[in-house]
């Protein structure tokens, strides 16, 4: 691919329609208006079409002004079907989003068959997006958009986020958040409709939504959420246009989507602590050491108890003791053989060595610690009870430890 | 980082309680006025005409059956629902002129708790009323927030998420947010609804503390056993006003049957609750 003045535009417009969709696409997601992004796209096409036959020729501006009327309109519709009547939001999305569509396609066939030869608007390209058309002077507007939302989003950080998180709550303290929520959804409706050109009408709301839910899973703080989703806006616009510029009669929306499906999935199988792989590693860990520490206090306390000073404990002994099978017990005395902390003297008996020994008895004494606790501490024990027996001396007061230590020790004499 | 919470860091001398200690009681206005209260979801009435003065201040617990409109009462006098007609009056002036003395806890269910924000976060937002408009909270107003925290005693899980704090721990969230207030007059909303046993402890004695600081706290209850031991006042409401005023005189069988009908259960346990508290006084 040769990197042509327009090669660059092209990437300039779409990476930077791709972080403004990113940054407020965040705002829609978490005020659940992801779907209304997508009605709004949907119910602009025959907007487009309708300042299409107006103006009588192809004229970006006044086509996009008449595809923001409409889309509004078709936002309108939904808000009077669901206050109105007994329609749940979703079926009126579906019902807008359909029928704005269904009429802007017909429109625009009709147009298309009509229209003169060379005035041909190339109406089509707006229901899937093209990417080769962009021109300097889109990319400015783009530009232009994404800088008001920026300044707006840093501007007014603390009012757009008391309101998407508690609009209830900041109405109390006197923020009009009504009026401050329908500033968001202009913004959101802004970046749709510059967008509808390159993304197309049908997969607008992806570049919305993806960006935004990808970067949940990579943090828990708004500020950065709302970074990291314009920086995934930004790549999946500039990685999306590439097959568009190589590909002949490439549509701008479909690898624009695949870049972001890409990404997303991405996020969440490897995302730290929320991915799947780091929560199923994660939870095996602890099922592991779970495993290990309650094999440990159990050999521990048949062990002590055994006849003739033996501390060799039958396997059979063990499993009457603990819903366990064969096989989990020896995986976990597989483990602890490694760490050096039980051994088995013949095949149908096992022992802890000194250093399981000296372990066993620090997990039986946090275990008997936390029991004491659970009875002793009942209300206040929820907040603190830790199934990680290690943690008792963190966790708690020290002058509580030794409070619940002498309690044992006058329980067990 | 954080200084010992000292009481008079939360305290602020409200305006109006200083007219009431300039005044003399009779002089001051009452802490809230309802007056002829109406709300209607599409021309079914949630409340009816009801009227509530709510002299000096005190701890108010508002019972009454599923649907009476207790949490409707609370939207309207916060302007958080419309009004088909009244008139609300906070320390002597109308609600929209009295933010800054108003606390709010709302309903746990009202939010969604996978937002991205810390508990600390969250309790900041309290204090974003004072600020105003693109001012940002500043040092002050973070050890507040704190403070606040403390206060609730989840100090220690300030940088939680709050989608991974307990129902009881996200409840004080809300406690704390409203302290961050730092309001003469309380509203909440089933503050203790589904809460463990040590967080209600630690609202109550929140309640007992915000009244010995002279504050009002209006409090939607869905217990009536515990209402004589928590509330100095109670409300009863049943779309209509049935009665209000000292529990002693208040909270009796025959207003009880008034609001919730016969229903015998109801009544028993009130009556039990009732015992408790003259055997204790």
């Amino acid at each position: 691919m040769a990197f042509t003045y327009n090669t660059w535009i092209v990437l300039a417009g779409v990476s930077l329609l791709g972080a403004c969709s990113g940054l407020v696409g965040s705002f829609a997601v978490l005020r659940r208006r992801a779907l209304i992004g997508d009605a709004l796209a949907h119910a602009a096409l025959p907007g487009l079409c309708l300042a299409f036959l107006v103006v009588g020729e192809r004229n970006l501006p006044a086509m996009l002004a008449g595809g923001f009327l409409t889309g509004l309109a078709g936002v309108a519709v939904i808000a009077a079907l669901r206050h109105g009547t007994r329609i749940k939001e979703d079926a009126a999305i579906g019902v807008v989003l359909s029928v704005f569509y269904g009429a802007g396609v017909v429109l625009s066939v009709s147009i298309q068959n009509s229209v003169t030869e060379g005035s041909k608007a190339g109406l089509e390209s707006y229901i899937l997006g093209r990417t080769a058309g962009i021109v300097r002077q889109d990319v400015l507007l783009i530009a232009g958009v994404a800088a008001v939302c920026l300044v707006l989003v840093l501007a007014m950080y603390k009012e757009f986020k008391l309101v998407a998180f508690d609009s209830g709550f900041a109405g109390v303290q006197g923020w009009p958040a009504f009026r401050l929520d329908l500033l968001l959804m202009a913004m959101i409706a802004l970046t749709v409709i510059i967008g509808l050109p390159m993304v197309g009408v049908v997969l607008t709301a992806a570049l919305l939504i993806i960006p935004a839910a990808a970067a949940r899973f990579w943090t828990e703080r708004l500020e950065w959420l709302l970074f990291l989703s314009a920086v995934f806006g930004l790549a999946i616009g500039a990685v999306g246009t590439i097959p568009s510029a190589l590909l002949r009669n490439m549509p701008g929306g479909p690898p624009i989507v695949l870049a972001g499906t890409a990404l997303f999935v991405v996020s969440l199988l490897f995302a730290p602590r929320r991915g799947l792989v780091a929560r199923s590693i994660a939870a095996r860990r602890f099922r592991r050491r779970i495993a290990d520490q309650t094999a440990l206090m159990t050999i521990y306390e048949l062990g002590r108890g055994a006849q003739g000073g033996d501390d060799a404990v039958t396997t059979n002994a063990f499993l009457s003791r603990r819903a366990w099978d064969e096989r989990s017990l020896r995986v976990v005395m597989d483990r602890l053989e490694r760490r050096g902390l039980a051994e088995r003297p013949s095949t149908d008996s096992v022992r802890l060595t000194s250093a399981g020994l000296e372990r066993g008895a620090q997990l039986v004494r946090s275990y008997r610690l936390w029991e004491l606790f659970l009875v002793e501490h009942a209300e206040t024990a929820g907040n603190y009870a830790d199934l990680d027996l290690d943690t008792i001396d963190e966790k708690l007061p020290r002058e509580l430890v030794r409070e619940l230590e002498g309690r044992l020790l006058e329980e067990t004499g | 980082m954080l200084q010992p919470a000292r009481s008079d860091t939360l305290e602020r001398p409200a305006p109006a309680a200083a007219a009431v200690a300039s005044n003399g009681r009779d002089a001051a206005p009452a802490v809230l006025d309802v007056h002829d209260v109406t709300v209607a979801y599409h021309r079914k009435p949630v409340l009816w005409n009801v009227d509530l003065t709510i002299p000096e201040p005190r701890l108010v617990g508002i019972v009454g059956p599923n649907g009476a409109g207790k949490s409707t009462l609370i939207k309207a006098i916060l302007g958080l629902v419309p009004m088909a007609g009244g008139r609300i009056r906070v320390y002597g002036k109308p609600f929209e002129k009295q933010r800054r003395l108003v606390g709010y806890v709302p309903q746990r269910e009202s939010v969604d708790w996978d937002f991205p924000v810390s508990a600390f976060d969250a309790v900041l937002m309290g204090t974003y009323g004072e600020l105003g408009w693109l001012r940002r909270p500043g040092r002050r107003q973070r050890q507040r927030a704190m403070e606040c925290l403390e206060k609730v005693g989840i100090s220690h899980l300030a940088n939680r998420q709050i989608g991974q704090l307990s129902g009881g721990q996200q409840q004080r969230v809300f406690l704390a947010r409203a302290l961050a207030q730092q309001a003469q007059i309380y509203f909440m909303d089933e503050p203790m609804a589904g809460v463990d046993a040590a967080t209600e402890r630690v609202i109550f004695e929140l309640l007992r503390e915000l009244h010995t600081q002279g504050k009002t706290v209006l409090v939607v209850h869905h217990d009536l056993r515990t209402v004589p031991g928590y509330f100095d006042d109670v409300v009863l409401l049943n779309m209509r006003l049935v009665a209000s005023g000292p529990v002693e005189t208040t909270f009796t069988p025959e207003n009880l049957r008034k609001t919730y009908g016969g229903r015998l259960s109801i009544l028993e346990a009130a009556g039990e609750a009732l015992q408790t508290r003259e055997r204790s006084q």
